[in-house]
């Protein structure tokens, strides 16, 4: 820059200056760190699922595969399916959220439309953000605490939910509340005023407005418990037989299954172990990847219509 | 006030009440489970490394090991997970173009959706080997440097804290990246623009704007993301090799087991009270760390957020 | 149906603040009452407080009387909710609900409330979008979204919907301010056509508005900065607009503040 400009004077060539090169190579090395960096966090990712889907692929495309139980067949011998381990993962999140929803959805409402400013939902907001980081294993501790040394009742897969509830309500309480505050206070005053009272206001006017995205992350979070393995390891036995009755008895899951073959099994690919804790692994993805792809499908339908 | 309203605000504050008291009801169940064990102790609690419990009239156990391994696997996990997250972060708010952006950020969620059974076994059975031959390399070439001698698991470099730690970081980096993302959105634009218009380069305007505004969020994601290595079990139990005989000797080639990988592990072990206690007891030691990692987070993150 | 309005000396409180200063007017019924003044003079909370709609901020408080036909809505047996049943409101922002289609908002009030009478709430609603100039336009889309109409609309969806349940006051707070000048004269014509039947109350920064639609205007204005605000002057519109009694008042309609 020259030293002694006049201001009355337009600016002396070179009026935009090359910004030096030193800053330009920092700004290159700085935008080739960054692309670095999520590619990353693309190659893992990519990693797995070429993993999961190239070794799991193999038993799956058989209707055995999903019809089965492996009852009838010797753990180390070929055939038979994971029927009952799908029905085992499905049944315990289904009754996991049958409890969790509603409780999650209760503490979301008390800290959206009742609670605020106030102490108490401080503390509540506080304390489900700590849920969020109970580790599972200690939630599995603590049903077993609960469920099998002080009430005295066996293991089952009714316990194994309840840990799951533990795990899945800070997820539904955070979703729903962030859907809640979208809802425009707006239409809550605009209900008040035709002398629709609050409780009513919040089930007929605010939540309907708000389900779509609700709906959306109760399956995220089913979802995500489905995947969950250390409250079963503690809280349910392993069944190689299809079992519908989540208060008595052993019984099969998707992870449970992974884990038991992981133990008996020899993991040499091609081995029947091999093939079937992949072939798990695949299901257990693919019945995620449907239910992230209903979510998405059911909050689209159930969204408020602009048309 | 109207019935209906008295009872709809008495359910969700009640629900809301529920969730406080819960923690309190955790934290209280595994102590009063803890304390036979810990009576029955005949090794110092903290300061032991031993562990066996298998024979409830002769309990010697300590969470020594415990606590380093579980340290230096969060440790070298975030070692890795953290230039990388912020990497992502800083990808997605400033370089992405506008309207991919968006659909990269779903491939990072992704990485959340996975189970972590699957990393695990993804870790051990596929990564672990992938990447023996640079272990080995490192353990030779720098087997003078303590922390990456060959380890209490050696000659094998797959089942080690190293492996571990890797798998774990690969987890953290959605949760890490989404709360760090977040915080950079809100990096006010007024302070962006100035920066622009002193022709600043895009690497100066972030690390002039965006790096000092969401530098605490960043810290808190990290935080968060300690708080979810300290508890991740079923990845580790499948990772780390138990050495035998030998205990955490300050290498990440080293193996072990964390608190949440030991107690999983042992879950046969659970059939009396008294050894049961003794797992309890590790148990109630992760409620408290992860419970005091939580709310460093939030405290750190909220503080910036300033809601 | 349409009902006389009596403010008696009305203070009102956010808290410890002390908000609006000792309102007394009257609202005749069929007629229509402008609330002027600069912005937060206090007359969108007064509004509020004719319908109890201030409430719903925790830590609103009201002292003093108001008299709808001789009865106190704030008299302790008084449930809020009846309140707001007998007296509507429309707001600054059209807001239809947007899970119901036209058709299910007009009678929103009259369904939420119980009515279930399928052909009975097709004639209300019938009669309430006609009554805000409404049915015309909509007739053969009663089953779409309440979000699908315009701006100038919606608006007349929410008049339909507060007349539907015939109420005795139309409360309206600054309803034209989020609208084009064309849907703005619709809804002033409209005005124009209602108070046959309602008494009304109208909130407008607009002196223009206030001067076409209204019978008798209040004119409320601050104490000073921080302080609360209060009725400067209740008068015929026209008088206030060409020789008021105020100086303030003049001040204030020949823009010298505001």
């Amino acid at each position: 820059m020259t030293t002694a400009t006049s201001l009355s004077a337009p600016a002396s060539t070179p009026a935009f200056q090359q910004v030096s090169l030193k800053r330009k190579v920092k700004n290159g090395v700085a935008t080739t760190l960054v692309w670095l960096s999520f590619l990353i966090a693309v190659v893992p990712l990519v990693w797995v699922l070429y993993t999961v889907i190239a070794n799991g692929i193999k038993r799956i495309p058989y209707s055995n595969w999903w019809g089965q139980d492996l009852g009838s067949v010797l753990s180390d011998e070929v055939g038979g399916g994971v029927l009952h381990a799908i029905i085992g993962t499905l049944l315990q999140a289904l009754v996991c959220g049958i409890i969790a929803v509603p409780l999650g959805l209760l503490v979301a409402i008390y800290l959206v439309e009742y609670g605020r400013g106030t102490k108490l939902a401080r503390v509540t907001t506080f304390m489900v953000d700590i849920l969020s980081g109970v580790p599972s294993i200690v939630a599995a501790l603590f049903i077993y605490a609960l469920w099998i040394t002080t009430f005295g009742l066996p293991r089952s897969a009714f316990a194994v939910s309840l840990a799951l509830v533990l795990l899945m309500v800070p997820v539904v309480v955070r979703s729903s509340e962030e859907m809640l505050r979208i809802v425009p206070d707006d239409l809550r005053e605009a209900s008040y005023a035709l002398g629709v009272p609050k409780w009513k206001t919040i089930v007929k006017i605010v939540l309907p407005t708000a389900l779509s995205g609700i709906i959306g992350g109760v399956m995220m979070a089913l979802a995500r418990v489905m995947g969950e393995t250390a409250p079963l390891l503690v809280l349910v036995g392993y069944s190689s037989f299809v079992n519908f009755n989540v208060f008595k008895g052993e019984m099969a899951s998707l992870p449970l299954l992974m884990n038991n073959e992981r133990v008996t099994n020899s993991m040499t690919p091609g081995s029947v172990g091999f093939d079937r804790i992949w072939g798990a692994a695949l299901t257990l993805v693919i019945i995620i990847a449907l239910i992230n792809l209903l979510a998405t499908v059911i909050s689209r339908l159930v969204a408020p219509k602009k048309k | 006030m109207r019935p209906g309203d008295r009872i709809f605000k008495n359910m969700t504050t009640g629900a809301g009440i529920f969730v406080v008291v819960l923690i309190g009801l955790i934290g209280l169940f595994l102590l009063v489970q803890a304390i036979p064990a810990l009576k029955a102790d005949k090794a110092s609690f903290l300061l032991s490394r031993a562990w066996s419990t298998s024979d409830p009239t002769n309990m010697s156990f300590g969470i020594l090991d415990l606590l380093e391994v579980t340290i230096a696997t969060s440790v070298v996990a975030l070692i890795f997970a953290m230039p990388v997250s912020l990497g992502i972060a800083l990808f997605l708010t400033q370089y992405a173009p506008k309207r991919l952006a968006r659909a990269f950020a779903y491939v990072i969620d992704l990485l959340a959706a996975v189970p972590s059974i699957i990393f695990g076994l993804w870790g051990i059975l596929v990564l672990a080997p992938a990447i023996e031959p640079f272990s080995n390399w490192i353990n030779k070439t720098f087997s003078w440097f303590p922390l990456l001698a060959p380890g209490n698991v050696a000659p094998s470099v797959r089942g080690t804290i190293f492996t571990a730690g890797l798998v774990l970081a690969v987890m953290l980096l959605p949760i890490i990246t989404s709360l760090t993302r977040e915080v950079f959105e809100r990096t006010p634009t007024p302070h962006i623009e100035g920066a622009l218009a002193l022709g600043a380069t895009r690497w100066e305007v972030i690390r002039t704007t965006v790096l000092p505004f969401g530098k605490a969020g960043y810290i808190g994601a990290s935080m968060l993301g300690l708080g979810r290595a300290l508890g991740e079990t079923i990845a580790l139990a499948v990772i780390l090799l138990i050495p035998v005989g030998r205990f955490f000797d300050w290498s990440i080639f080293d193996g072990g087991a964390t608190f949440a990988s030991k107690i999983a592990a042992n879950y046969s072990e659970f059939n009396n009270v008294t050894s049961a206690g003794a797992y309890i007891a590790a148990g109630l030691v992760l409620f408290l760390l992860t419970f005091l990692v939580n709310f460093a987070a939030r405290a750190v993150i909220s503080d910036k957020k300033g809601d | 149906m349409a009902k006389r309005i009596d403010v008696k000396d009305v203070d009102i409180y956010y808290g410890k603040f002390h908000a609006v200063d000792s309102v007394t007017l009257q609202v005749p019924p069929r007629s229509v009452t402008a609330f002027i003044g600069p912005s937060g003079c206090g007359k969108s909370t007064v509004l509020r407080t004719l319908n109890r709609m201030h409430e719903v901020i925790p830590g609103a408080r009201v002292e003093g009387k108001v008299l709808l036909d001789g009865e106190d809505i704030y008299a302790s047996n008084v449930d809020p909710v009846q309140v707001r049943r007998t007296i509507g409101m429309v707001f600054q922002r059209p807001n239809p609900f947007p899970t119901m289609s036209i058709g299910d908002n007009v009678v929103a009030g009259l369904k939420l409330a119980g009515t279930k009478n399928g052909e009975k709430l097709k004639d209300i609603a019938e009669r309430a979008l006609r009554g805000a100039n409404l049915w015309n336009e909509v007739k053969d889309r009663l089953n779409k979204p309440g979000g699908s109409l315009s701006g100038g609309q919606q608006q007349r969806l929410c008049i339909a919907r507060a007349i539907a349940v015939q109420p005795d006051v139309l409360l309206m707070d600054e309803p034209c301010s989020a609208l084009d000048p064309i849907s703005t004269l619709a809804i002033e014509d409209l005005i124009g056509e209602l108070k046959k039947d309602y008494t009304i109350v109208i909130v407008t920064h607009n002196m223009q508005q206030a001067a076409r639609v209204s019978d008798q205007t209040a004119f409320f204005n601050l104490y000073g900065v921080g302080q609360p605000g209060r009725l400067v002057e209740l008068n015929d519109t026209e008088k206030i607009f060409s020789n008021p009694n105020e100086k303030a008042t003049e001040d204030y309609i020949s823009g010298r503040f505001g």
